[in-house]
């Protein structure tokens, strides 16, 4: 006999939720039968916004796009404009650029572990990789006077250059998280219950991805390789020795071992950025904001996220400001329609470690 | 699978090794985490250092700064008397307004807390309310980060060497490019505005250049300067003095860009053109001027575009006063001033040339034709030195020289010439004679640094070989057997310190007596003026003091119907001033005569 379906809310308070959105599913026993998503909540109209804000003014709403991983945004803009502008980016800024990108790929991974363990019941994980993430934020303080949100990285180049000591402090703080991550394996992939909770749940297949447009650890996860930093590489990641990890399966764990075996990758390519990174400009100024014109045209710049593919595009009619500018983040895609196709059939119990497996993002959604 | 997995089980116990570890985080409050040296937290401002210009305000994509007065930061000028106020409450700790500070004054600091229940009280004056923030300043900008543009784009000029040969211009003025790149440096602060004695509308037609909009620019500057070209090629520019940009770097060339904008419209019809002013009906109204130096030029400007029926009198040939006759032509072509004095004209001025008041129509019988007056008579005669032999052959006065030359005329100097003074006058004289070959020494009594000179002009006397002997005070000419100048004899100087706090005094050295040959002497130490048109029976009523007419705010003198301006009138003794004059006598005599 069929059992009576009933309506769920969950969110858009809701520990389990990756920000403020709601997911509507409807159950038959705790098997989901349909999922509708529903955001709204964190509508801040930043593109909109952007057209009221100078050049430069902009630049600083961005990291709040997506409060885990400012910086990408951050890169993608600076990126954007300097493409369209013809403003050429001093090679040491590139390194330092790349710097951010990895510390922040690693921060916001280590978030990850948190919520993704959190989602099964499983704090302790949380309460150390958060705890470790502090030493990535230490260093980000040193390096940009803010911990989270850093507004560092900006057109033609970067805002401040390293300070004294900062190369050997981020070597040393690689070394710690290196060793740690041995014991974040015991606690976690060793981990029966993580095990059991990931594998075979919330499997996208092969196919489905490719034809949903997903992106990043999610998509290598389904087995695919594809990461901007090779496909279409930008700064100086073309310079640098690393590779892109898949997995075959599409399922939580797979994408979660992607996630592990990146941060690995982020470490080696830090370390050869430190070693690498050239002396010199870590800034090619851009004139007077107030009065800083960007040419007639548009230009899209996309970078490699934790989440995926982030990418900005921006139009500008010649002037101080932007006409228009638009912003494209894997949450949208991996949040709202994958998100409801994957649910149906899935345990009601399931639907927060999948969401954290996708890197859902709400703020990013809507921006 | 079975359901029980004893690595799986195990291994996550492993954490226990972890306990009675020392956690990194702190527990607060107990402890407090000292933040990093470049932390961005609260503001602090250097309140003596900020000068009120608000460009952290205008830059703070979060409105989170206002401008407020705060009591003992007034006065100065080039300081608006305002200081930022943030609101805590919206702050996102960017630090944009740093980047853009252009004193530096502004930073923010280490200190990161603050717990309120009062909303309020987020809205902080940096510096004010927290004054200890300058032991923890973290965040700041240097010249190296700033986000102003602190280097003037080059003006291009002829070199010193090519210059004494011709009255060519020396400046060249920038290409619109070049123009382009210099007003984009400004963060239209306005403070420049303030300080400008005709308060022109700077920061608007700078907007409009770096925009590419010229002949907005010229609309804009002829809003309240009908002399404006003049004025871009030799203003004595105190905006540029007070240029926010100038706390860490060069200030706008502000001259500059209105020379660039102005000489765009290159004919006086294209100013008119492009200026395209209205010109109200005739009221039947009609003024009579004294003067067509610039305030009397302006005066006449402004009042036939509202409608009066002006008249100039002009005692000599040719329109703009001292600018005409004073200024040589290496720095105001006769072609500029011409094209400017078209455009007045072409408007419905009427200039009465070779008509002195005095000599050939009386005072009076204008005082009776008019509904209104204005003197703009300027300061035509020049002091002497009041030394022995000063009556020789080629000893003359330096004002009287340069009008000379500008009317054409063929002065002999020989090939030694020695100035005396340390002002605009001086320098132009120096640099006259270098054009007719001779060897120039300006004598003056104290240090090079203390010369009234525009610096500009002081460097560009130098470029081109005149000699300045500072702190030398001339006591005798000696003549020759023809009573000719022979040479000058001069005491040298010591700068002894006011005890009043003044700017030091020269004081002559007994028995240093030197003496330089000559073959001409130029006095210049100043002028005065003329008012022997006057008749008696005005006396009364139109007051002069220590050589200048009085007036009150609205340039009226004693008698309601003759107002006056200028070097008459002002001790700043510039162009601008004169203009700023003619500016506000104009709207005075509109009020009147339209009440
Ligand atoms: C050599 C020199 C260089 C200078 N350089 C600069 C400079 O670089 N920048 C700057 O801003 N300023 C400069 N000045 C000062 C500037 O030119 C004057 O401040 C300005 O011209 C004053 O304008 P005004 O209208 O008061 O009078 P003036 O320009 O002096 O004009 C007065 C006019 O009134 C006429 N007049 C006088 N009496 C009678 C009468 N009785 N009847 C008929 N007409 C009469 C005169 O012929 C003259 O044309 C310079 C002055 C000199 C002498
Ligand atoms: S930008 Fe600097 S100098 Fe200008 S008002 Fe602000 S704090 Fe003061
Ligand atoms: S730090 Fe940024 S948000 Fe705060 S007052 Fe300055 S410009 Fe505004």
């Amino acid at each position: 006999m069929r059992e009576k379906a009933t309506t769920l809310y969950i969110g858009p308070q809701h520990p389990g939720i990756t920000g403020n959105m709601m997911v509507k599913v409807q159950v038959e026993g705790d098997t989901i039968v349909k999922a509708r998503t529903e955001v709204g909540y964190l509508h801040r109209a930043f593109e909109k916004l952007q057209e009221s804000r100078n050049w430069l003014q902009s630049f600083t709403l961005l990291c709040r796009f997506c409060v885990p991983e400012p910086d990408p945004v951050e890169e993608s803009y600076a990126r954007a404009v300097e493409l369209l502008e013809g403003r050429e980016v001093p090679e040491r800024a590139k390194y330092i650029r790349v710097l951010m990108l990895e510390l922040a790929r690693m921060a916001s991974y280590m978030l990850w572990y948190g919520g993704q363990n959190g989602s099964l019941g499983l704090y302790t994980m949380g309460q150390w990789s958060v705890g470790d993430r502090n030493y990535i934020l230490d260093l980000f303080e040193e390096l940009t006077g803010g911990r989270v949100y850093h507004m560092y990285i900006w057109p033609g180049g970067v805002r401040r250059d390293l300070p004294d000591g900062f190369a050997d402090k981020v070597l040393r703080t690689m070394d710690y998280l290196e060793k740690r991550l041995k014991d974040y394996d015991d606690l976690m992939f060793e981990n029966t219950i993580f095990q059991k909770r990931t594998q075979g749940v919330g499997i996208i297949s092969k196919e489905k991805a490719v034809e949903w447009g997903v992106v990043g650890p999610v998509l290598r996860g389904c087995g695919i390789k594809s990461d901007i930093r090779i496909d279409d590489p930008y700064e100086v990641y073309d310079k640098l020795d690393f590779i892109v990890p898949t997995q075959e399966g599409g399922d939580i764990w797979a994408r979660a071992l992607v996630r592990r075996q990146e941060i690995r990758q982020s470490i080696r390519i830090i370390r050869q950025v430190i070693e690498k990174m050239p002396s010199g400009e870590f800034y090619n100024r851009i004139p007077n904001p107030h009065k800083w014109t960007l040419p007639k045209g548009d230009a899209y710049a996309r970078t490699e996220a934790t989440r995926g593919e982030v990418g900005m595009y921006i139009v500008s009619d010649g002037s101080t400001h932007p006409r228009r500018t638009h912003f494209r983040g894997a949450a949208y895609v991996h949040g709202i329609t994958l998100l409801e196709d994957l649910l149906i059939g899935e345990n009601v119990a399931d639907i927060s470690a999948i969401m954290n497996s996708l890197g859902t993002c709400p703020p990013e959604i809507e921006r | 699978m079975s359901f029980f997995d004893l690595n799986g089980t195990l291994k996550p116990l492993t954490a226990l090794k972890q306990f009675g570890k020392k956690p990194h985080t702190i527990s607060y409050p107990k402890e407090s985490k000292e933040a990093a040296d470049r932390y961005r937290g609260l503001h602090f401002n250097d309140l003596d250092e900020c000068i009120g210009c608000g460009n952290c305000s205008t830059i703070c994509q979060n409105a989170a700064i206002d401008m407020i007065h705060i009591e003992g930061h007034d006065g100065k000028k080039g300081d608006s008397g305002l200081r930022p106020r943030v609101d805590n409450g919206r702050c996102c700790w960017c630090a944009l307004c740093v980047e853009v500070c252009p004193t530096g004054s502004l930073s923010l600091t280490k200190d990161y807390l603050y717990v309120s229940e009062d909303p309020d009280s987020f809205l902080w004056t940096p510096g004010k309310d927290n004054p200890e923030g300058k032991e923890q300043i973290s965040f700041f900008s240097t010249e190296e980060t700033s986000l102003n543009v602190l280097d003037r784009v080059p003006m291009p000029e002829l070199e010193g060497k090519e210059r004494v040969k011709s009255f060519a211009e020396v400046v060249l003025g920038y290409n619109e490019a070049e123009a382009r790149a210099e007003a984009s440096r400004c963060i239209s602060c306005g403070l420049c505005t303030e300080v400008c004695p005709e308060h022109m509308h700077i920061p608007e037609y700078i907007n409009a250049i770096a925009a590419g909009n010229d002949a907005d620019a010229v609309r804009i500057i002829y809003d309240n300067n009908p002399l404006p070209e003049m004025c871009g090629k030799v203003c004595t520019r105190r905006c540029e003095d007070v240029c926010a940009i100038a706390s860490r770097g060069e200030a706008l060339a502000i001259r500059w860009l209105k020379r660039y904008a102005t000489e765009t419209a290159v004919t006086a019809d294209i100013t008119r053109e492009i200026v395209n002013p209205e010109i109200r009906e005739a009221n039947g109204k009609t003024v009579g001027i004294i003067g067509a130096g610039p305030s009397g030029l302006t005066a006449a400007y402004y009042l036939a575009l509202r409608g009066y029926d002006v008249t100039i009198y002009e005692s000599s040939a040719k329109a703009g006063g001292a600018t005409m006759y004073g200024i040589p032509k290496y720095r105001l072509p006769i072609e500029s001033l011409d094209k400017q004095i078209d455009y007045i004209k072409s408007i419905g001025v009427k200039i009465n040339f070779n008509t002195k008041v005095g000599k050939d129509i009386s005072f009076k019988e204008i005082y009776n034709k008019f509904d209104a007056v204005f003197m703009g008579v300027g300061f035509p005669d020049a002091w002497s030195l009041g030394v022995d032999g000063e009556d020789a052959k080629g000893s003359m006065q330096a004002f009287r020289y340069l009008y000379m030359i500008n009317s054409g005329d063929k002065v002999d100097i020989g090939d030694k010439v020695i100035v005396v003074g340390g002002g605009n006058v001086a320098i132009d004289a120096a640099r006259v004679s270098r054009r007719f070959g001779a060897d120039v020494t300006i004598l003056y009594r104290r240090r090079v640094e203390d010369m009234p000179a525009d610096w500009e002009e002081i460097e560009g006397a130098e470029d081109e070989g005149v000699h300045i002997i500072p702190q030398g005070i001339p006591i005798k000419v000696h003549k020759d057997e023809n009573g000719h100048v022979k040479s000058v004899e001069y005491l040298k100087a010591e700068m002894v310190p006011d005890p009043k706090g003044g700017r030091p005094k020269p004081v002559a050295i007994e028995g240093s007596n030197t003496i330089i040959e000559a073959t001409a002497v130029m006095a210049a130490i100043g002028q005065m003026g003329d008012y022997s048109f006057l008749e008696k029976e005005f006396e009364d009523k139109i007051k002069i003091e220590r050589g200048r007419f009085i007036v009150n705010e609205k340039q009226q003198t004693g008698d309601p119907k003759v107002f006056a301006g200028g070097d008459a009138v002002n001790r700043t003794a510039d162009a601008i001033s004169a203009i700023a004059d003619g500016f506000r006598a104009c709207k005075a005599i509109d009020e009147m005569l339209s009440a």
